[in-house]
């Protein structure tokens, strides 16, 4: 019971946030603000966690098979990508690799910098 | 009287069955083949299953479509999966609040450079324009970009491929690139492959470390809702500055 439960959780709050997604022309795909708002559920009552979480951290575990049926996809544009593979490809690797680094970067440099903002104050 | 096998294959191919089995042992086939490679992220669990795959429909001359009407049933389960993220948010969610800041400019910093450097890239290097509008949401988690090419007017199914393409290569450069740059905190490193590569980075961040996997799919939350906010201007002005 307590899988199916679990389950159900994890789907009334994808529809919550469809529903709410939706006909409000948000930007905010609907499954984000699912998740938004069970986080906002478990931090007013904490019970709630340990009844999702070994359904949740299962389903988290096989998170790269959920992307297989859409990268098959690649099937429907051999032509394309390979017409265009050079720039796919460099642009894909390089950009893939500035992201990480930046994003990385920005986040231990601004930390440090508050690290240091709290220890002179 | 025993029906004929290629009546047999007839029917079977006609159901949802058919796609969703194959796409369930194609995966437990891949992520054991990860798994004897001592998880080398070139073995890349989702690659390999990919390949299978393809390799099955294209011998059979099983239409993409017919197989994704089974297979439609894993992709779907996508959507539970972000909002199961809340779980592992949930378990850091004493150390987001102490970095929310540093979080948010990185994460405002990553979209920007994902998005501008594959356009520009790509346009550097003579993409039509309907693949660079397919690139601009390629560090999104899948369902969530194919919405956005949509509305930039790129290809949702090519979009799909980058997408997946996008996340194997953070997956296999993410940890040589951040020794490189000496970024050891797990909560940082596991942010920056969320940033760039959405659940495929996610979901070998939670190979890593819990925390890793939690500031990961936090990471591919918050982008993919900044990159349904940026993507739909950004891009399409972009894209007509570089290629009027």
């Amino acid at each position: 019971m307590a899988t199916l439960e679990a389950i159900a959780v994890l789907l009334v709050f994808q529809t919550v946030g469809e529903a709410l997604s939706y006909p409000l022309k948000l930007p905010v795909p609907g499954p984000v603000l699912g998740m938004t708002l069970l986080l906002g559920l478990m931090l007013v009552r904490p019970a709630t966690v340990e009844r999702l979480r070994p359904t949740s951290l299962e389903l988290l575990k096989h998170l790269s098979l959920l992307f297989v049926p859409a990268g098959v996809g690649v099937m429907l544009h051999v032509a394309r990508i390979g017409n265009e593979w050079l720039p796919i490809v460099v642009s894909l690797l390089v950009s893939t690799a500035l992201a990480i680094a930046v994003t990385a970067l920005v986040v231990t440099w601004t930390a440090r910098r508050f690290a240091l903002d709290d220890t002179e104050a | 009287m025993t029906p004929r096998l290629d009546s047999i294959w007839v029917y079977l191919a006609a159901t949802p069955l058919l796609g969703l089995t194959a796409t369930l042992l194609a995966y437990i086939v891949a992520f054991r083949i990860y798994q004897r490679s001592g998880m080398n992220p070139l073995a890349n669990p989702v690659a390999i299953a990919v390949i299978l795959l393809v390799t099955l429909l294209v011998l059979s001359g099983t239409p993409y479509q017919t197989y994704f009407d089974g297979a439609q049933f894993v992709h779907f389960l996508l959507g539970p999966a972000t909002v199961a993220l809340a779980v592992p948010l949930y378990d850091q969610r004493a150390r987001l609040a102490r970095l929310w800041l540093p979080l948010t400019l990185g994460l405002g910093a990553g979209v920007v450079t994902a998005i501008g450097s594959a356009l520009g890239i790509a346009w550097a290097l003579g993409a039509s324009r309907e693949t660079l509008l397919s690139l601009a949401p390629k560090s999104v988690t899948t369902p969530i970009a194919m919405g956005i090419a949509e509305k930039i007017g790129g290809l949702p199914s090519l979009t799909a491929v980058f997408v997946i393409l996008t996340g194997m290569t953070g997956a296999i450069i993410a940890r040589p690139l951040l020794n490189a740059l000496r970024i050891d905190s797990h909560a940082a490193r596991g942010f920056a492959v969320g940033v760039a590569a959405h659940g495929i980075g996610t979901a070998r961040a939670f190979q890593i470390s819990e925390q890793m996997g939690a500031f990961a799919g936090l990471a591919m939350g918050l982008t993919a809702l900044v990159t349904a906010f940026i993507a739909p201007w950004m891009a399409p002005s972009l894209v007509s500055l570089l290629s009027p």
